[in-house]
């Protein structure tokens, strides 16, 4: 049972756990920065062993990427370490205790993993991939058949979600006197 | 934020830059066939952005891409993308049915149908998944110590 495709699971999921928990427990938030983007990077080699690059892609460009450098940006405008707590809370620790045993009893209930039977194998994906090349003219890529023919709406609908998610963002931070806008005069014939 | 003193991190990332653009519009433009998109594709542009920004300056990245343009680019690919579905219903389809843009012009070159639909929209995604990524990073970078 156990071959070389296990031995890196095992290895990169224990790696995920550790990086987790030093997250978790660090005070230095420069340094839980860095563990969160080498959280990012061993979460894209996994998804890159479970075959699906293009979430690997996004999860190295985004999570360890982006995500990082505005972790950074923020940082610099608030404290370098994370405030102490020293007395213990139980309340939140029953909390997480509880929370984390039902996702763990959740778990039992789902298909092994690799089960062919598992219902994400069995609907609707047979179908799109029985389709697909007739539908799209040859066209060799399922995933982004679907994502961008079949369930075309739903990715125009992403696409909003994200201008108007940066639009929310631009309205809140930008700075009242930004010499960008006011530079030439000629963003409110422009718009 | 300028790293202007360190001429190692200059120089690689000098280096690094140009591959990850090519690799940004391989992923966008290869969507079709290897693996990748458009969401993919722009927040690879976006990285190398960012990271031209971290090394060389938040003003020099502005150079490259300006805050005004970027924010055009915002809205025009969601418009991209809603065009494409609006030229499919004059075409005589529904919202978005690819297979109308169906044409015989230089039939070996140009995409028709489902591909020239697909590359479009992916094209639209791209281009406003570029500048969302991109314009945040100026946002967030651009805040001053409030004290």
């Amino acid at each position: 049972m156990i071959n070389e495709f296990t031995m890196i699971d095992v290895a990169i999921l224990t790696l995920l756990a550790a990086t987790a928990v030093t997250v978790a427990r660090i005070r230095d938030l420069w340094a839980a920065i860095m563990f969160t983007g080498i959280y990012s990077f061993l979460s894209a080699s996994w998804m890159l062993s479970l075959d699906a690059p293009d979430v690997a892609f996004t999860e190295a460009a985004v999570g360890a990427g982006i995500a990082t450098v505005l972790f950074l940006c923020t940082l610099a405008l608030t404290g370098k370490n994370e405030k102490r707590f020293p007395r213990f809370s139980p309340v939140p620790f029953l909390v997480v205790t509880i929370t984390g045993a039902v996702l763990v009893y959740g778990t039992l209930d789902m298909p092994h993993f690799g089960d062919p039977d598992a219902p994400v194998h069995q609907y609707p994906s047979p179908s799109f991939v029985e389709r697909s090349q007739d539908d799209m003219h040859g066209l060799p890529n399922v995933v982004t058949a679907v994502l961008a023919s079949y369930r075309g709406y739903d990715t125009m609908g992403e696409t909003a979600v994200i201008f108007t998610a940066g639009t929310a963002v631009i309205l809140i931070l930008r700075k009242e006197e930004d010499p960008d806008d006011k530079a030439d005069g000629s963003e409110e014939e422009a718009a | 934020m300028s790293m202007n003193t360190f001429p190692i991190i200059r120089v690689v990332t000098k280096l690094l830059i140009p591959y990850i653009l090519l690799f940004a519009l391989y992923v966008q433009f290869h969507g079709d066939y290897g693996p990748g998109g458009g969401f993919q594709a722009g927040v690879i542009l976006a990285a190398a952005l960012t990271l031209y920004g971290l090394v060389f300056g938040l003003e020099a990245a502005k150079r490259v891409a300006p805050p005004k343009l970027m924010q055009r680019l915002m809205a025009l690919g969601v418009l991209i993308y809603a065009g494409t579905g609006v030229a499919t219903m004059l075409m005589g389809g529904n919202f978005l049915d690819y297979n109308h843009l169906t044409h015989d012009v230089w039939p070996q070159v140009l995409p028709s149908g489902q591909h020239l639909g697909i590359f479009l929209v992916e094209l639209g995604v791209g281009v406003t998944v570029t500048a969302v990524m991109t314009m945040i990073f100026y946002t967030f970078a651009g805040r001053q110590h409030i004290t």
